[in-house]
C-alpha cells in the first residue's frame, strides 16, 4: 500500500512505517517561534530544567507580532527572548526583519523533505514548499528545543485538484477561500491536505504559500505540495542545504479526493466573523469600507504588492478609507523599494509599517474603531481579531483589496486590470 | 491531578469558539496566569470571567479552539477554576496545548448537543463519564489514546518529560 507526503516525511524521520493514525516520534529539521508565543515556551524550557537547546542552528525565534513593541508587557517578553536566543546561540530575527512564515522559507531554514515545527498556527505555510510543517504550541517547543524530537499522529490526507485556468481578477487567495468556503473551517481538522493541478503548477511559490498558509483555517494540520522545477529554483536562490523532495506514491490510500474547476470562479470574500462565511465577491459589492490592509504571511509577498501598485498608479486611495501596508519581510520591502512598488502605493495614500504582521493581530499598527469595516489580505477575521471586537474583517486577494480601496466600498477588480 | 471527579455549572457556548475569544491577542502582554484568566472568554462574553465560579463547566459546539497557536488560551481557561470544556470536537492545536499544560478536556457529541446552560453536571475524568445531574443523563466522551492518558496523569508534558527524564529534575 502507498503512502502520502505526510506518511513519507513522517516515516523517514521517525525510522517507522508510518501509517495514518500511527503515533510517531519524529526527529526535527527545524523549528520557529515567535514573541507571542516564544515567551511561554522559554518559561517552559526553564521549567523542564533544561540548559541547553539540542541544535542551536536548528531553531530560530522571530520578532513579528508586536514589532517594534506597543507597550512594556511585551518589551519585557522581547527583552527575555533575546537574552534567551544570545544564552543559546539560536537564530533571532529581531524588530523589522519581517513574519516569520516568510522568513523561515526566505532565509532557506526549511528546505524540500523537512519536517519542521512552529509555534504559530500559520507554520502550514511551508507546505508549499513541500515541507511537513505545522504549528503547535509553547510547552511542544520548549519540548522540541530541548530534545529535537516531537510525537505526531501520521494524518489521513485529502487530495485537493484544482483544475481549469485562472480567470481575470482571480488568484491564489480566492481559491483558497473558496476551498474552505466549501470544506467549512473544521472540514479538514487532524487531516492533511496536499494540493494538486495545472493550476498550482502555473503558480508561482509566493502564490502557493497563499494557499498552504491558509490550511490551518480549515483545520488542516498541513497543506502540502509536491516540489517542482519552480520549487528547486527557490531553493537555489535561497537555500543552501539540499533539498530532499517526496511524492506521494500512485498508489497512495486518500481519505478523499476533491476536484474544484476554478475556470467559472469569481474573486471570493470572506465575511465576518469566520473564515469559512465565503460569498463570491457579486454578493457584497458597495460594502462602505473604512480601513484596508495589505501583508501578512498570507498575502505580504512582492507580487501582492505589485498588483496592487499596478491598480493604484497614479489614482489616490478614497477619501473615506486608510490603506495601511506591511511587507513580510525586510527584503521585500528593499524588492518593493528597488523597483518602485513602495513608491506608487505611497503615493496613492498607503500608510507604510513595519515588515512584521502588522495591524493583522490586532496589537497594534491600526485598531479598528467600532463599527468600522475593514477589508485585508489575512488569513484570520475572527471577532476581535485585528483588536476591536465591535469591527468588522473582510478577508480578500490584494487585487480586491485594492479596488476596494479606489471606490471606498467593496469592489471588483476586474474592472480595473 | 485528574483522577478524581469535579462537578460544577454549564456554561454553553457554540461552534467555533476561537484564540482570539478565548483570549484576545491585546492582553498577551503577559504570561501570567492569573492576569489572563481576568480576560478569559472576554469577546466571545465580556461578563463571563466574573459571573464564571471555579469548578464550572464550558460545553461548546464543534471546533473549539480554532484558530491560533497561543497556548495562552487553555491557560486562561484553566486558571479561572474551570473544571473542563466539553465540546462536539476540538481544535487540533488547542486540543495539543490542553494536554500539554494538564487542562482537561473531552469530546462528546451527544453531551455538546444536550447539556444545557446552568445544568450541575459531574464528570469523572479518568473514565470520560459525564452525568448531567439536572437532567439525569449520562453520556460516555471519547478515551484519550493511552500516549495522551501518561502525559495527563503526569499533570501535563513538563512533569511528564521530568518523570521520564531524570537529568531534567
Amino acid at each position: 500500500m502507498g503512502k502520502t507526503i505526510a506518511e513519507k516525511i513522517l516515516s523517514s524521520h521517525s525510522g517507522r512505517d508510518a501509517k495514518a493514525g500511527d503515533i510517531v516520534i519524529a526527529d526535527l529539521d527545524f523549528m520557529i517561534g515567535q514573541d507571542g508565543t516564544s515567551g511561554v515556551a522559554i518559561d517552559s524550557f526553564r521549567k523542564m530544567n533544561a540548559k541547553k537547546v539540542f541544535d542551536p542552528k536548528k531553531i530560530a525565534i522571530i520578532i513579528d507580532h508586536s514589532s517594534p513593541s506597543p507597550n512594556e508587557g511585551v518589551s519585557a517578553i522581547h527583552k527575555k527572548i533575546r537574552e534567551f536566543s544570545k544564552e543559546q546561540g539560536i537564530s533571532l530575527y529581531d524588530i523589522g526583519c519581517g513574519v516569520c512564515h516568510q522568513i523561515t522559507p526566505e532565509q532557506g531554514h526549511v528546505v524540500p523533505g523537512d519536517l519542521a515545527i512552529g509555534a504559530d498556527s500559520h507554520t502550514c505555510t511551508y507546505g508549499a514548499i513541500n515541507v511537513f510543517s505545522t504549528g503547535i504550541g509553547s510547552t511542544d517547543l520548549a519540548a522540541g528545543m530541548i530534545s529535537g524530537k516531537l510525537w505526531f499522529k501520521a494524518p489521513e490526507t485529502l487530495k485537493v485538484v484544482f483544475k481549469g485556468n485562472f480567470p481575470k481578477g482571480v488568484y491564489s487567495k480566492d481559491l483558497i477561500l473558496n476551498f474552505i468556503g466549501k470544506i467549512g473551517a473544521d472540514g479538514a481538522t487532524y487531516l492533511a491536505l496536499e494540493f494538486y493541478g495545472d493550476v498550482i503548477k502555473a503558480m508561482s511559490v509566493d502564490a502557493r504559500m497563499t494557499i498552504s498558509n491558509m490550511a490551518i483555517e480549515c483545520g488542516a494540520k498541513v497543506g502540502i505540495m509536491e516540489a517542482d522545477e519552480k520549487t528547486l529554483a527557490y531553493e537555489k536562490l535561497h537555500a543552501t542545504r539540499k533539498p530532499n523532495p517526496v511524492s506521494a506514491d500512485k498508489d497512495a490510500v486518500y481519505k478523499e479526493v476533491i476536484e474544484i474547476d476554478i475556470t467559472k470562479l469569481e474573486p471570493q470574500i470572506a465575511k465576518p466573523h469566520t473564515v469559512d462565511n465565503v460569498s463570491p465577491i457579486s454578493q457584497v459589492l458597495g460594502t462602505p469600507i473604512q480601513q484596508a490592509y495589505i501583508g501578512t504571511c498570507t498575502n505580504g509577498r512582492l507580487e501582492d504588492f505589485q498588483i496592487a501598485a499596478k491598480m493604484l498608479k497614479g489614482k489616490k486611495v478614497h477619501k473615506d478609507c486608510r490603506l495601511i501596508i506591511a511587507p513580510a519581510s525586510k527584503e521585500i520591502m528593499l524588492d518593493m523599494i528597488n523597483d518602485g512598488t513602495y513608491q506608487t502605493l505611497i503615493e496613492a495614500g498607503a500608510v507604510g509599517v513595519t515588515p512584521g504582521c502588522g495591524p493583522c493581530v490586532g496589537t497594534h499598527n491600526g485598531v479598528p474603531s467600532d463599527g468600522e469595516n475593514v477589508i485585508s489580505s489575512a488569513n484570520r477575521n475572527f471577532k476581535g481579531r485585528m483588536g476591536n471586537p465591535n469591527a468588522f474583517i473582510y478577508l480578500a486577494s490584494p487585487a480586491t483589496v485594492a479596488a476596494s480601496m479606489l471606490e471606498g466600498k467593496i469592489a471588483d477588480p476586474r474592472k480595473y486590470l | 491531578m485528574l483522577t478524581h471527579g469535579r462537578s460544577g455549572h454549564v456554561w454553553k457556548f457554540g461552534n467555533n469558539i476561537d484564540t482570539d475569544l478565548i483570549i484576545p491577542a491585546r492582553y498577551l502582554t503577559t504570561s501570567d496566569p492569573v492576569e489572563l484568566a481576568k480576560n478569559a472568554m472576554e469577546d466571545a462574553d465580556p461578563e463571563w470571567a466574573d459571573k464564571m465560579n471555579p469548578g464550572d463547566f464550558i460545553v461548546a459546539g464543534d471546533n473549539f479552539g480554532c484558530g491560533s497557536s497561543r497556548e495562552h488560551a487553555p491557560i486562561a481557561l484553566k486558571a479561572t477554576g474551570l473544571s473542563a470544556v466539553i465540546a462536539r470536537s476540538f481544535a487540533r492545536i488547542f486540543y495539543r496545548n490542553a494536554i500539554n499544560i494538564g487542562f482537561p478536556i473531552l469530546e462528546s457529541p451527544e453531551a455538546a448537543e444536550e447539556i444545557k446552560e446552568g445544568d450541575e453536571i459531574e464528570v469523572d475524568l479518568t473514565s470520560g463519564t459525564i452525568k448531567d445531574l439536572t437532567s439525569g443523563k449520562t453520556y460516555q466522551a471519547q478515551p484519550f489514546p493511552e500516549f495522551m492518558q501518561k502525559i495527563i496523569k503526569a499533570g501535563g508534558l513538563i512533569k511528564y518529560l521530568r518523570q521520564q527524564h531524570p537529568q531534567l529534575r
